[in-house]
């Protein structure tokens, strides 16, 4: 199943042209879909992971976690803004519930998994392995293309995500055309 | 308080008006509110070229400034990529302004640290840290506020303000540009801050 989708979004990578292609992921009646994990600033000692989960089951399950060998741990936070403009950041008690029938996106200005102490930059291009834990479902690995926004998924259109998430119009929280780590003006010449 | 200070403000901002009253009574549920007159003061702190960087510094051109910590996944690298963007767009102008990152987590955000995680955003971006006293002085004046957040694993995260201060060459609040704020209203403030 990994090995398979791992193949698959390899040549798929490939006939994109290099392009971040994602096949979505399916563990028992969950399904996940747009992985990616936003590139992180030189030395960042955490990193941001997004995705969307689609529950086309009859009960309730829950994302309670996950880990990856690119990174020393992986939680799961939720992101906040106040009236008063102070960010708070929380892991999420008991895990991010997965409700049947919906889909919960993880996504910037809301859900997102903390990735604490990557062993590296994350670069776009670049991909992180991820294994997800749910509370019922199990353990799943998920393939995350490093990007500055959730990529196309491939064959399968699951449409807009609902629910779960505050996201804005702020994926990806770049300009058009920006790639951090690689700032205009930084360069010594610009093409 | 100018109109130019309103203009500024976003709609999440506005909601959060009041009056210094909030100030003199912060406490851990009460963040101090930046919507007030008498921001910014003396500071010392350390850039990150590990040189002492002081609010003297900081006269003589208008500045753009943001509170913040490398350990931010999310807010905080938004935040610098998007001023990333706005200096990149001035051009030239960029460096009439002087634009700084300060941090609120001085125990981990050391100079070296500032000086390498800014290495990712636009050269003009000065990282700013200290002791956490200093740290503590700077985020009163600038009514920033900040508190330590433990997590599972020993970790923790820092709640903190995420408004950006616009301050003038003779350093007055000139105006804040508020999280998620469209890139053409950012804009607007900073030319307006750099026309004077």
């Amino acid at each position: 199943m990994t090995k398979m989708t791992r193949a698959l979004a390899v040549a798929g990578a490939m006939m994109l042209a290099g392009s971040a292609f994602a096949q979505p992921v399916q563990l028992g009646t969950l399904t996940i879909t747009s992985p990616w994990v936003r590139p992180t600033p030189p030395g960042a000692p955490s990193a941001a992971g997004y995705l969307s989960i689609v529950n086309h089951g009859a009960a309730e399950d829950r994302l309670v976690g996950a880990t990856t060998p690119d990174a020393a741990s992986v939680q799961v936070h939720e992101m906040s803004m106040t009236g008063n403009g102070v960010m708070k950041m929380r892991p999420v008690p008991g895990g991010l519930a997965i409700p049947p029938g919906r889909t919960v996106t993880l996504a910037p200005d809301g859900y997102h998994l903390m990735i604490i102490g990557p062993r590296q930059e994350f670069k776009p291009g670049e991909r992180v392995p991820v294994t997800l834990v749910f509370k019922h479902a199990g353990k799943v690995a998920v393939s995350f293309p490093v990007a500055n926004g959730p990529v196309a998924n491939g064959p399968v259109a699951n449409g807009p995500a609902a629910g779960g998430s505050a996201a804005g119009g702020q994926a990806g929280g770049a300009m058009p055309g920006m790639t951090m780590g690689a700032m205009p003006g930084k360069a010594p010449a610009k093409p | 308080m100018n109109r130019r200070f309103f203009m500024s403000v976003g709609v999440a901002g506005a909601a959060a008006l009041v009056g210094i009253g909030e100030y003199l009574m912060i406490t851990q549920n009460a963040p101090p509110s930046p919507f007030t007159s008498g921001v910014g003061g003396a500071f010392s702190l350390v850039d990150d070229n590990s040189k002492r960087f002081t609010s003297r510094d900081l006269l003589g051109k208008p500045a753009m400034i943001y509170f913040g910590y490398t350990f931010c996944p999310e807010v905080c690298p938004t935040t610098l990529t998007h001023m990333s963007a706005w200096l990149h767009a001035l051009g030239p102008e960029a460096t009439k302004l002087r634009t700084v990152f300060v941090t609120i987590d001085p125990a981990r955000d050391t100079a070296a640290k500032m000086k390498e995680y800014l290495s990712g955003f636009d050269p003009n971006i000065i990282g700013l840290t200290g002791t956490p006293a200093e740290i503590a002085t700077i985020a009163r004046d600038y009514k920033v506020y900040y508190k330590k957040v433990p997590i599972p694993g020993g970790s923790y995260t820092m709640d903190h303000s995420s408004f950006i201060y616009l301050m003038t060459a003779k350093g007055k609040l000139d105006g804040l540009i508020s999280y998620g704020e469209p890139d053409t209203k950012a804009m607007a403030a900073l030319r307006r801050l750099l026309r004077g």
